[in-house]
């Protein structure tokens, strides 16, 4: 199945594990997850180890990383906002990292798979209303009934309203994982021109050069996409957090 | 693009294919999920007690020391100015005082030569003095020596035109006539 472009995107099995009729097995996924978190933690935290009052440069990339984070937050959600910096920083480490590591060939994607980005995305969603809904009460709901509307208009803005914020897990999660799975496949196909193109003597290699050129842009790219993707995953969160600190606009 | 080799296994996936996509394949989501948890868990877990507290001691470390450098700096540059206008001052001072101390020296100085000049003024107005005196008493000498001598030559001449000496009372006479 070396051509299937759909394979790499396959849970395999590495520890089956089953409680209740209900399939937790530790799978190549969970394998790619656990070594997500290992390479972000130890990374963060061999590069400080120094604690450098002149950073080394390793050192200056985690605090360019956290600096990076902690502006965004606080551009978007205030000096209050801050409380939540653990969470979106875990976020960001997490999902950059995650990305990142898709691009190794023979490496699994964590985040092409739906159902990690959504988890992570009703995260941000379920940590938004609880703490919404802590922080201000029933004040919480005037997020979806904006200032200065007319009052006719109130009910198909305050749908439209609500309509938008359930939208938001959807959109966040999708984005990630329909970007992180395009890329590979298209990666895929192009690389899989390559070789097959190869296959039919000295035409085809010469024709394959083509496909060979696309895939190295295309590497290129998805690690600008990679990166990217976790920024506006991180970014989104932040302004999905402020609604929580201040929600009326 | 199916490999000619692989038509023995692609049956099975493609009857294994209802289940679509594999992100879409449902039977995965539970063992993902805590799996992402656990992972997701400890991440968190590292980043709020280990990652973010140190990255954040070191950048307000850093922070700190520069703001204590600035401060330092700020404190040394002050010293620095005050120094300076001190210097100033004693710079002025020290001028004052040497125009002061020229000032003085020079009315001291001055003061001085008077006195000697007014000494050698009066000493040598005492000298002239003296020198008039004695002038005018080798004057006075002189002529009261010129009676003597008229009355002799004059003797001397009437005896030659008269062959006879006058008298000393008709000398005298005539001397006093012809004086005054």
């Amino acid at each position: 199945m070396a051509n299937d472009p759909i394979h790499q995107f396959q849970i395999q099995k590495i520890f089956p594990i089953e409680v209740g009729g209900m399939d937790l097995s530790f799978t190549n996924s969970s394998l790619f997850m656990v070594a997500t978190v290992a390479a972000a933690s130890a990374f963060l935290i061999l590069t400080t180890s120094g604690r450098g009052l002149v950073p080394t440069r390793l050192q200056s990339v985690s605090e360019m990383a956290y600096e990076f984070v902690a502006g965004m937050l606080r551009d978007a959600a205030g000096s209050e906002g801050m409380r939540f910096f653990p969470m979106v920083f875990s976020l960001f480490m997490f999902v950059l990292v995650a990305n990142l590591f898709g691009m190794f060939p023979y490496f699994f994607t964590v985040t092409s798979h739906i159902i990690v980005t959504f988890a992570l995305a009703m995260l941000v969603i379920l940590t938004v209303v609880f703490y919404g809904f802590m922080r201000n009460g029933m004040g919480f709901l005037k997020l979806f009934v904006p200032d200065g509307v007319p009052a006719a208009l109130i009910p198909l803005v305050t749908m439209i309203e609500i309509i938008s914020f359930l939208s938001r897990p959807i959109s966040l999660s999708v984005r990630l994982f329909a970007n992180m799975l395009a890329g590979h496949i298209t990666l895929k196909v192009f690389s899989g021109f390559v070789v097959s193109l190869s296959t039919l003597g000295a035409v085809g290699i010469f024709g394959a050069v083509l496909p060979l050129g696309m895939t190295v842009a295309l590497t290129a790219l998805e690690f600008l996409v990679a990166f990217l993707q976790a920024y506006v995953f991180t970014v989104l969160t932040c302004m999905y957090l402020n609604d929580a600190i201040h929600p009326s606009h | 693009m199916a490999g000619e080799t692989q038509t023995g296994t692609e049956v099975p996936h493609d009857a294994q294919a209802d289940a679509g996509f594999p992100p879409f394949d449902s039977t995965t989501f539970a063992s993902q999920i805590l799996w992402l948890a656990i992972t997701f868990g400890v991440l968190y877990w590292i980043m709020k007690n280990v990652a973010v507290p140190r990255i954040a001691g070191i950048l307000e470390d850093r922070r700190d020391r520069i703001a204590g450098d600035i401060a330092e700096a700020n404190r040394l540059k002050q010293d620095t100015d005050e120094a300076i206008a001190s210097y100033e001052q004693a710079l002025s001072e020290a001028r004052n005082n040497a125009h002061g101390i020229v000032e003085e020296t020079r009315a001291k100085l001055k003061a001085e030569n008077d006195v000697r000049r007014e000494k050698a003024e009066t000493e040598l107005g005492k000298k002239l003095e003296a020198a008039e005196t004695h002038i005018a008493g080798i004057k006075t000498e002189a002529l009261s020596q010129i009676g003597d001598i008229a009355g002799e030559t004059t003797s001397a001449l009437v005896e030659q035109l008269i062959g006879k000496a006058p008298t000393k009372t008709d000398l005298t006479k005539a001397l006093k006539s012809a004086m005054n």
